[in-house]
């Protein structure tokens, strides 16, 4: 079998869903973002592979963000839950694949040591944590609704709550690193990543508040799906 | 393909902030990591390798603050995932072909990958590892190939690397350093410009 000949298990990224490599109002993507064409070539089964990660990867407390950094006591801010389900493009569960979230604190603060914004962080709260999806693609996390906070990228410049994500998917080429945003954020359409993405395809990665979800003098729920690039239609050849 | 397909989620850049999701034990933080740039061990079969090198933005400036992630087969060109069934390629226990790692821990923004050298993956084609890259600032991760400066005769063959601009396919071929600890190649990765590293619409 020469390269060529290689059936590709997936297709090529759908383009209409995602931002392009150079935005005008992201100021980072000028020096960053790729500048050159695309070059298209042939797959083979290295980009029909990719890491394989389960539920032995995650650890007992790594899905719930509001007791995995607990020092002292309880985190600060207010509880949440998000849940959802992985598909592909065809409506297909994609089971036992990592997601990985990470995401300020309640006050929109950053572990990370280069986050400078003066406000205070929390010595209970971590803000990353993992899980792996169920049969039917569905994962769980508990964590505290992230603070926003001011950026550099100009003035008065705010990005609105948000939780980054991080999954696999069965291949290299359905890798996604996405940000989950909030239902009626105002700073939405102020903020030029949000904007990177096409009009139409935006709304994809706001969350929706749902009452079921919600559990009781606990936790508001918010519900968050995410699609991946699906496998071909074609069966392949065996 | 049926019209009711449902749409992928928009990619969004991985941001400043990654380490302690991510890359947590590079950079100090709790959670145990998932993965790092140490992909072999003693007992991984092949040769061992470094990888190591800066990427660049448009400015010629490093990064400081990139995520690399690399996926490769085994030295018996099998890769550690059910897709791969070709049982006449030996798995090895002790290599699962993923690593990953930022720049913002080494001396001049450098990531670093302890590996082995990948056989091919089948008959014609060169050893190489596949290279994906995300920084804040690139809002959809980017991938790339790394190929050897010393399989010059599998390089001028291989199929994909054929399918490259010939004037631009250096830019995927690592070079390689020895030196008394052992066999070192080094890739950089340039964002933009004229001399741009190659990356693919997978």
């Amino acid at each position: 079998m020469s390269a060529r000949d290689y059936k590709a298990a997936y297709g090529q990224r759908d383009w209409s869903s995602h931002p392009g490599y150079i935005d005008e109002g992201y100021k980072s993507t000028r020096l960053r973002g790729v500048d050159q064409a695309l070059v298209e070539v042939s797959t083979t089964l290295a980009e029909d592979t990719g890491p394989v990660f389960g539920a032995e990867h995650v650890g007992p407390l790594d899905s719930d963000l509001t007791k995995n950094g607990q020092v002292n006591g309880e985190p600060l801010g207010e509880r949440i839950i998000v849940t959802g389900r992985v598909l592909d493009e065809h409506g297909n569960p994609v089971p036992n694949t990592l997601i990985e979230v990470w995401q300020a604190n309640a006050a929109g603060r950053y572990v990370h040591k280069r986050d400078q914004h003066d406000a205070p962080l929390d010595p209970n709260f971590q803000g990353s944590g993992r899980c792996v999806t169920d049969s039917e693609g569905r994962y769980k996390f508990y964590t505290i609704k992230p603070g926003a906070y001011p950026w550099g990228n100009h003035p008065n410049a705010w990005r609105p709550n948000h939780i980054h994500f991080s999954l696999f998917g069965p291949t290299i080429r359905t890798r996604l690193v996405t940000q989950m945003y909030f239902p009626g954020d105002p700073l939405l359409d102020l903020d030029p990543i949000y904007k990177g993405i096409p009009e139409t395809a935006r709304s994809r990665l706001v969350s929706t508040f749902s009452i079921d979800v919600t559990e009781e003098n606990f936790a508001l729920g918010y519900i968050f799906d995410i699609v991946l690039r699906g496998p071909n239609a074609t069966p392949l050849e065996g | 393909m049926a019209d009711n397909k449902l749409k992928e989620t928009p990619s969004q850049t991985v941001g400043p902030y990654f380490a302690y999701g991510l890359t947590p034990r590079q950079y100090g933080y709790p959670l145990p990591p998932i993965t790092s740039g140490k992909l072999a061990s003693d007992k991984t079969k092949g040769d061992y390798i470094e990888i190591v090198g800066q990427v660049f933005d448009g400015a010629g400036n490093t990064v400081d603050d990139a995520m690399i992630e690399i996926w490769q087969a085994n030295s018996s060109g099998r890769f550690a995932h059910p897709a791969d069934q070709r049982e006449e390629r030996a798995l090895d226990p002790e290599f699962n072909g993923f690593g990953r790692m930022g720049t913002g821990t080494l001396p001049g923004n450098h990531f670093q990958f302890e590996t082995i050298k990948p056989g091919s993956i089948e008959d014609g084609h060169a050893p190489f590892i596949n290279v994906i890259v995300f920084m804040r600032g690139l809002l959809i991760h980017s991938y790339t190939r790394l190929y050897f400066e010393d399989e010059a005769a599998a390089n001028a063959q291989d199929p994909i690397l054929n399918q490259v601009p010939e004037g631009r396919r250096h830019t995927l071929v690592a070079k390689r350093v020895d030196s008394p600890y052992g066999v070192r190649y080094r890739f950089d990765i340039r964002m933009q410009g004229d001399n741009a590293t190659v990356f693919f619409d997978y």
